[in-house]
């Protein structure tokens, strides 16, 4: 107890906030998977995951030790830094997101006054991983894979910047709690739906899901970039895959849904969590459903879309909102 | 100029009516059957194996052990014996086996059977570890069926 008095209070504080951020990162994952199969089979008129546990609630957990279990496969003339970076290149800039977003009034790890910054080059890192990891597999299909996820994540990254301009504009601040705390009176979602559709479009683009899963297209690539990963290579990519649909989420939520704010509860500074929550997974549950509604767009249908359709109304979109908020 | 906005348009309907379907389809009942934990019900229609009627007058077999079955199967996969009984001008069955890994259900026995005392059965849940387990004792199937 001597030592821990000693601490900076600011140590001790962001030592517990990464612990639980890392926590829920496995746990998100494991619900995720779950979610995933089960609303995959109910889509198809199947139940979906049935043998473990009740309802197959169990199968996320037995997968995952199966995946800690398995042997770490390096082929041949593979570049072994770069194999071996990728995953872990993948999956630690997801977590550092977390720590700014602000889960309710009081419960965010540390409020950066360039928050939102933050987050976006956060993620875009996840990118790098996929080419680091494509490139080094010694692998056509992963290379292939690699070169996909960068054209598609420079493509898609604009349209999401700029719809996230918008509601700088409109705030004059890139922190997230203080983005939130405009939202007390009126969600942006209704102030800015323009940019709301572009900003979930793009978000489904840049975590490389279905329909946009190009640089992991299973009937063109085989598995893209993490065909050569086994064990627990390919389940940092997943954590990763997931904790990135979360954040693009929680940015969402941030960004347009008003964050933490909902019907008042006791408690609110922190039980505004609820609402946070409620409202990230009502918007991965979107997701999902995207992924088994739509079928996987050509190369040239995703880059003609981002070109010709999201920058050009992100832009105008951006023109009126300066407008507007210079009236 | 006018080709990009219905474009957008049209396509931006077609995702909107794809989320109906799918969204509807999660809220509708599953169609697939947990096999070994549910079964369905066969069709009538099913051509399982041959099996021996019983007959519900006389509480046992209609065969009069004539081997018609066993001389038309086209693989020979029948195999019929009678036997003389004291006190009865006719033989008796004593032995009716098939070897079903042979077996093409093809139907003729049924067929040509002079007193319709063979139907298909409505067995599907055929999975054994050896050859043998499929050599069928049609007549100890109808006795077990008789107690």
């Amino acid at each position: 107890m001597e030592i821990i008095s000693t601490l900076p209070p600011e140590l001790i504080r962001m030592v517990f906030a990464a612990i639980i951020i890392i926590s829920f990162i496995f746990l998100n994952a494991i619900m995720m998977g779950y979610l995933e199969r089960k609303i995959a089979g109910h889509v198809q008129r199947r139940p979906g995951p049935m043998e473990v546990g009740f309802h197959g609630i169990l199968q996320l957990v037995v997968d995952g030790v199966k995946l800690v279990a398995k042997e770490l496969l390096i082929p041949i003339n593979v570049d072994r830094t770069f194999f071996r970076l990728a995953p872990i290149l993948s999956f630690t800039p997801v977590i550092l997101p977390l720590l700014v977003i602000p889960f309710s009034e009081k419960l965010q790890a540390r409020d950066l006054n360039l928050g939102l910054l933050f987050i976006v080059s956060m993620t875009s890192i996840n990118v790098m991983a996929l080419l680091v990891g494509g490139w080094g597999s010694n692998n056509k299909y992963s290379m292939f894979g690699a070169m996909r996820a960068v054209a598609q994540s420079i493509a898609y990254e604009i349209p999401i910047l700029l719809s996230m301009l918008a509601i700088i504009l409109m705030t004059n601040t890139f922190s997230l709690k203080e983005i939130v705390g405009a939202q007390q009176k009126i969600w942006f979602v209704l102030l800015q739906p323009i940019a709301f559709i572009i900003y979930i479009i793009s978000g489904v683009a840049e975590t490389n899901r279905a329909p946009f899963d190009l640089p992991e297209a299973e009937s063109e690539l085989t598995a893209g970039f993490h065909t050569e990963y086994s064990g627990m290579g390919f389940s940092l990519f997943f954590l990763g895959e997931y904790t990135n649909m979360f954040t693009v989420a929680s940015v969402a939520t941030v960004l347009f849904l008003g964050g933490w704010h909902g019907p008042t509860l006791p408690y609110g500074e922190y039980l505004g969590i609820v609402w946070f929550f409620l409202k990230v997974y009502f918007l991965l549950f979107f997701m999902i459903m995207i992924r088994w509604t739509y079928p996987r767009v050509r190369f040239d249908q995703l880059l003609n879309f981002a070109w010709k359709y999201l920058v050009p109304f992100s832009l105008a979109n951006i023109l009126i909102t300066a407008v507007v908020v210079k009236l | 100029m006018k080709r990009y906005f219905s474009d957008l348009f049209v396509g931006g309907k077609s995702l909107v009516d794809g989320l109906v379907v799918t969204t509807k389809a999660l809220f509708q009942p599953i169609v697939t059957v947990q096999y070994p934990r549910e079964e369905i019900d066969i069709t009538p229609n099913f051509r399982g194996h041959i099996d021996l009627i019983l007959d519900p007058e006389k509480n046992t077999f209609r065969c009069i052990a004539c081997g018609m079955c066993e001389r038309s199967c086209p693989s020979e996969c029948i195999q019929v014996k009678g036997k003389k009984v004291e006190g009865k001008k006719k033989k008796t069955l004593a032995l009716f086996k098939l070897d079903f890994t042979k077996c093409s259900l093809c139907g003729t026995c049924v067929e040509i059977c002079p007193t319709q005392a063979l139907e298909f059965s409505n067995e599907y849940n055929l999975a054994a570890f050896s050859k043998e387990a499929f050599h069928y004792d049609i007549l100890k199937r109808l006795e077990e069926r008789i107690i």
